[in-house]
């Protein structure tokens, strides 16, 4: 005979406000099963809990049902309560009497008699709850780490340090990302470069992380502690033993005139190059698109160009490299592959998207974005760090920079803030500034946003030091005048248009995640929001984990960051990567699907719609050792507990734990006339 | 009030709604403080993938005047896909729903996320209306005469 417990809580005025919470108890205590039903002020507080304890000790009960919040808040207090007085955890469950009802109802009568019937559903489900036992599986104590920018150096080094191994998988040549495009870092000014370099060494000379560059993740199989990941080494057509980044590969390459990625088109590249100077690994790499001898082959012609081959003295090139699948375990995966900028009028297949043409962005040389211009200023850029303008050359005398392109605009572009513009801009006005001594900066801007520890002082040290005009508006249109920009715009403080000269155009475009994040998101079975941002657990108390448990992530793949934000975050990911590796089993809730093997008649429609490959065949055999039937068999570790395959199952012969159709039509049994 | 007559009729509503959406979205009206009508017992289950149609017909042959089912958008299930093997099962349950002799405007799907508690009210306050409008769901309850439809006070309990 189930022996059942009703505790209904105040919730201090929360819940008795419109509830009459004694009622409550009341009504439940003449429930058949119920043998005990209280309330109190607080069921949550220590004595409250006592009082749970107590009355499972004393009344011997079988079940627990509190009435108070939603089980989103305090079903672990109670569940911990319940196991402390030798209870099986589940058999203890929340009645939402507070979110649900008290909440959101005033008439006291309505509320009082809905809290009765929530807690009645309950009482009817937990009298057929079972004891369960959690689940315990094996971790892989190895990370993978996807995307080597900023954010995932800073995870994979932080998970290393922490005595666990790392695979980092970058999908560019090299690693470094963003940040080794930049030239100074706001608000200190120092060098991008001199900060990152160091790190993306000890990167690579880390004896616990493997490096993969020029590398995507294929697939993902698995789940929390026991991933399966198949990654596809791309053919950099350089054999990676036998190159010893010597470049004399990338000199003798005939074809130089490749604009270079790195560089933001703003520079040429050979066709066998290596990214930039430092980059790690530093391994040239073919690319097939822009080499004449692939050209050749994807013409049918024969190899005439092997210039770069000729020039090795290891024999590394290796024209005929094939991409290759490797497959790494890991226990737990961090995503960290960060952003780009909205690249106006060049963007396709993506029809949201409006651009800004009026701005003669993609058209005009010399109308640039934020990130071309960290390049200029860059000691190691196509200009060896002097400002001078694309079209001609020349150093521009007055350069005016343009806020909130593709940002807080929900008719042409993203209605978020990029958050990073407002600093970058500050910057570079100083940037320019300390190059072009006589040189004008003018900023056209929507509000100043400077929030951080440092920011707001640099942008004052921009504006009240250093010179930059910055005016409130924004600009209309710009043309080209013979040689000057033709800059058309207004002043929202003082009411006037605007109409000014310029040389050099800076736009300060949105920044946005990167592109393929939505199929890589899939892979993961993470979820992201409409502009391909990775959607964190939660907003403030989970912001580094995701929807899928094992799964984290850093940096402005889920939403814009700056350096230091990117930084926190990655060691966010790290403590909580290493967290779940400090033991050698994983504890997960018994909500799994289970196989009443005698019923199932093996039609696998469960095997058809189970979301993540749990369902196995199991042969069942006779005594001389026949197979005499195939049934289906649940993996309680690869199961989450959707119950998919239980509401399609025709002869319900699987069930998931907790949440059995018993249970369910009982509940709805409960709530009838 | 001096009798039964004058009570207005009060639709009795039962939603399955999925743990991860639809609950936390009810759980967000809740902490925003959204007033709804009070007409809406809600049943959780993990996900819609786990509602079987027979719980819907289940709550109309217990009494229900409506049901609303809801849970996460399309490409935002918590279990990655449950929600699609749930939106392909109940478009043929919805050409089924009429043939049963229930009125489909008794029957509401929605997908309401976590973050969209305003949206759940809506659908609360859109579904008692409607239902309320319809008058109570009688059909089955006159076809069931054994055993009488009681509370499941007195049902047995097992042991």
């Amino acid at each position: 005979m189930a022996r059942i417990g009703v505790f209904v809580c105040h919730c201090g005025e929360n819940i008795g406000r419109t509830v009459d919470c004694a009622r409550v108890a009341e009504a439940l205590r003449d429930l058949p099963g119920v043998v005990h039903s209280v309330d109190y002020k607080y069921m949550c507080s220590d004595p409250g809990q006592q009082m749970v304890k107590q009355a499972i000790a004393e009344k011997g009960l079988t079940g627990v049902v509190v009435a108070a919040c939603s089980p989103h808040m305090h079903e672990k207090t109670f569940r911990r309560a319940a196991s402390g007085a030798g209870l099986n955890p589940f058999l203890c469950e929340m009645a939402n009497i507070r979110e649900h009802c008290s909440w959101i109802h005033e008439d006291r009568e309505m509320a009082t008699a809905k809290a009765i019937d929530i807690a009645r559903t309950l009482v009817e489900k937990v009298k057929r709850n079972r004891p369960l036992k959690t689940i315990q599986i094996p971790v892989t104590r190895r990370a993978l780490v996807i995307g080597g920018g900023i954010a995932g150096i800073q995870a994979a080094l932080d998970i290393a340090d922490g005595g666990r191994e790392v695979v980092l998988v970058e999908k560019e040549p090299s690693i470094g990302g963003h940040m080794s495009q930049l030239s100074e870092t706001f608000p200190t000014l120092d060098c991008s470069q001199c900060i990152l370099t160091p790190r993306m060494v000890e990167v690579y000379q880390h004896p616990r992380i493997r490096l993969y560059a020029y590398s995507e993740v294929e697939s993902v199989q698995g789940y929390i502690g026991n991933f399966r990941v198949t990654i596809r080494r791309k053919a950099r057509s350089v054999d990676e033993d036998k190159c010893n980044g010597c470049g004399a590969c990338t000199q003798a390459c005939p074809n130089r005139k490749v604009p270079s990625e790195f560089e933001c088109g703003l520079g040429k590249r050979p066709a066998i190059y290596v990214p930039f100077p430092q980059a790690v690994p530093n391994l040239p790499t073919i690319d097939r698109s822009r080499c004449l001898l692939f050209l050749n082959r994807a013409k049918g012609r024969p190899d005439t160009c092997k210039k770069c081959a000729e020039a090795c003295s290891k024999g590394a090139i290796d024209f005929d490299q094939q991409d290759r699948l490797v497959t790494e375990e890991v226990g737990a995966i961090v995503v960290a592959t960060g952003y780009q900028v909205y690249s106006i009028g060049k963007e396709t297949g993506r029809d949201d998207l409006h651009g800004y043409g009026e701005y003669g962005y993609g058209t005009l040389p010399d109308v640039i974005d934020g990130l071309q211009f960290e390049r200029l200023a860059s000691a190691s850029g196509p200009t060896a760090g002097r400002i001078l303008r694309p079209s001609d050359g020349k150093e521009p005398k007055r350069v005016v920079f343009l806020q909130c392109i593709g940002s807080r605009d929900p008719a042409k572009g993203m209605e978020y803030c990029s958050k990073i513009c407002c600093m970058y801009v500050a910057k570079h006005t100083m940037l320019y500034k300390h190059k072009v001594h006589d040189g004008q900066a003018t900023v056209f801007y929507m509000d100043i946003r400077a929030a951080g520890k440092g920011y707001d002082e640099f942008t004052r040290r921009a504006i009240e030091e250093e010179g930059a005009r910055y005016i409130r508006g924004r600009v209309s249109r710009i043309w080209r005048d013979g040689e000057v920009l033709k800059v058309q715009g207004f002043d929202t403080l003082s009411g006037r248009p605007i109409l000014m000269d310029a040389d050099l155009v800076v736009l300060a475009t949105a920044v946005r995640p990167q592109p393929g994040i939505e199929a890589l998101a899939q892979k993961l079975n993470v979820s992201y929001d409409r502009h391909g941002f990775i959607n964190e657990a939660h907003p403030k108390l989970r912001p580094v984990e995701t929807s899928t448990a094992g799964v984290f992530v850093a940096g402005a793949c889920q939403a814009p960051r700056d350096i230091p934000d990117s930084v926190a975050m990655a060691s966010a990911t790290a403590s909580k990567v290493l967290g779940l590796f400090a033991s050698e089993m994983l504890e997960r809730e018994p909500t799994v699907a289970v196989v009443n093997d005698a019923l199932c008649a093996g039609c696998f429609h469960c095997e058809r719609v189970c979301p993540y490959g749990a369902v196995e065949h199991r042969e069942v055999r006779n005594r001389a050792g026949q197979v005499v039937r195939v049934v289906a068999y649940v993996n309680p570790g690869v199961c989450q507990g959707c119950g998919t395959c239980q509401a399609t199952c025709p002869s319900k012969s699987v069930e998931l734990q907790g949440f059995t159709d018993d249970q369910v039509y009982q509940q709805i049994q409960a709530l009838g006339l | 009030m001096d009798g039964e007559g004058a009570r207005p009729f009060e639709p009795r509503i039962t939603a399955f709604v999925c743990n991860w959406c639809t609950y936390t979205g009810a759980d967000l009206a809740g902490t925003s403080r959204l007033q709804m009508a009070a007409n809406v017992r809600i049943i959780r289950l993990p996900c819609t993938g786990r509602i079987d149609p027979m719980f819907i017909v289940k709550a109309f042959e217990r009494g229900a005047d409506g049901v609303i089912v809801s849970g996460c958008h399309p490409a935002d299930c918590h279990y990655n896909a449950g929600n699609y093997h749930a939106r392909r099962r109940f478009a043929i349950f919805r050409e089924l729903v009429d043939f049963l002799g229930i009125d489909p405007g008794r029957l509401t799907f929605s997908w309401v996320s976590a973050s969209e508690g305003a949206k759940w009210r809506d659908v609360v306050n859109e579904t008692v209306d409607r239902v309320r409008r319809l008058g109570p769901f009688t059909a089955y309850r006159e076809l069931v005469t054994d055993p009488p439809v009681t509370r499941v006070i007195g049902e047995e309990v097992p042991a």
